[in-house]
């Protein structure tokens, strides 16, 4: 068995057409790929962590993919993005930090040049805990209208020793989004943030 | 389409390893769910011929979506469940509505077979509320292996005036079976049950 043992994968797709408003003309779609694999380091401290994060990257790259295909196949219909993790209880928090690399460069390199950097969070959790992954605009980090996040979490995950890995894209801005600020049409793309 | 959809969510499970057997194809199952308006939302209506209607067309979109998701034809099924959680201001006997009467028709359409009773539940609750979708044997609801269950939410869903109606839909049963009882290699498919 390879490095990383993945127990189990799963997909949640959702497609929103109003939350009360006018139903949208295309409606957003949001998608998450979490995996739940096995925390090599649960039960003990170790200092040397940072190796299993090359060993994350082909896995990263899976569920970029996967969430592609589960938005309908078309990278450049991908506008947001974010990433989470939970750790098991015999797990520390800075192993959550492994999943910052190979998670948040996978998308960017599935999305081609995605300059903005890819909104996280993680926790130390029980299994059933739930995760609300932050999303933010692909290029352009203030842009308002993409503000957003998905609640993800698995009734039987992460066990003490597991670690489960979440990636989030959107296909564009809340479905009835309003509050001004930065919009995607005005993004200059240089720096990530505007 | 006579339900006021207001987002459509799917989920899909594969189980990859259990207690550290590898399981090999993995078990696979997916939920399809719908959000939508309860038209009876706040006072009693007699006749409920309206949400047994949208059931009719849910039971087929939902039945559709699960196994688009998993990327199987309809015969290709194994097991099957249903569920609906009605928000605060309906009653139990709206989710009773979409779900008995003729929702299982086109399921079964979908599928090809289906012999069996659709396992189902419901409940009345808040926004977020787990659904536990019992699962069982299209063919025959004794094939001990395919006894089952696959809890979903959505975290903004069901609204007072809402309901959550979902379908699952496997092409497997539990990832390690080993209690014995009928096996799936067994079934005489004549009265749904052996």
């Amino acid at each position: 068995m390879s490095k990383v043992e993945v127990r189990k994968r799963v997909t949640i797709v959702e497609e929103i057409f109003h939350e009360g408003g006018p139903v949208a003309a295309k409606p957003l779609r949001r998608a998450a790929a979490l995996a739940v694999i096995r925390n090599p380091f649960a039960g003990k401290y170790v200092e040397e962590i940072a190796g299993f994060m090359d060993d994350l990257k082909p896995l990263g790259l899976e569920m970029a993919k996967s969430l592609v295909a589960a938005l309908g196949g078309q990278a450049k219909t991908i506008e947001g993005y974010g990433k989470g993790a939970i750790v098991g209880s015999a797990g520390e928090l800075e192993h959550a930090a492994l999943w910052h690399v190979p998670g948040g460069y996978a998308m960017r390199e599935i999305l081609g040049d995605a300059k903005a950097i890819v909104a996280s969070t993680k926790k130390v959790g029980a299994p059933g805990t739930r995760l609300d992954v932050p999303v933010t605009h692909i290029n352009a980090s203030y842009v308002r209208s993409h503000f957003d996040s998905l609640e993800v979490g698995i009734n039987d995950a992460p066990r003490a020793d597991e670690l489960l890995l979440a990636l989030v894209m959107t296909t564009g801005p809340r479905v009835h989004a309003r509050v001004g600020g930065l919009r995607a049409s005005e993004i200059k793309g240089e720096d990530g943030l505007r | 389409m006579k339900a006021k959809v207001r987002k459509l969510i799917t989920f899909v499970e594969e189980t990859r390893t259990e207690m550290g057997q590898a399981i090999d194809p993995p078990t696979r199952r997916a939920a399809a769910a719908a959000v939508i308006e309860n038209p009876f939302a706040g006072r009693y209506i007699e006749d409920l011929t309206e949400l047994t209607e949208i059931g009719e067309e849910l039971g087929a979109l939902l039945t559709e979506r699960a196994i688009a998701a998993l990327g199987i034809a309809g015969p290709a099924a194994e097991s099957y469940g249903k569920a609906a959680a009605v928000g605060e201001n309906g009653e139990l006997e709206h989710a009773a509505a979409l779900l008995h009467p003729k929702l299982g028709t086109p399921v079964r359409k979908v599928l090809g077979k289906g012999a069996a009773l659709i396992p189902s539940s419901k409940k009345r609750g808040g926004l977020g509320v787990p659904l536990d979708i019992p699962l069982g044997h299209k063919d025959a609801a004794f094939v001990r292996s395919h006894f089952d269950g696959m809890e979903i939410r959505v975290s903004d869903a069901p609204r007072a005036n809402e309901i959550l109606v979902a379908i699952a839909v496997t092409d497997s049963g539990r990832p390690l079976p080993r209690v014995g009882g009928l096996r799936k290699d067994q079934i005489k498919g004549e009265d749904g049950l052996r």
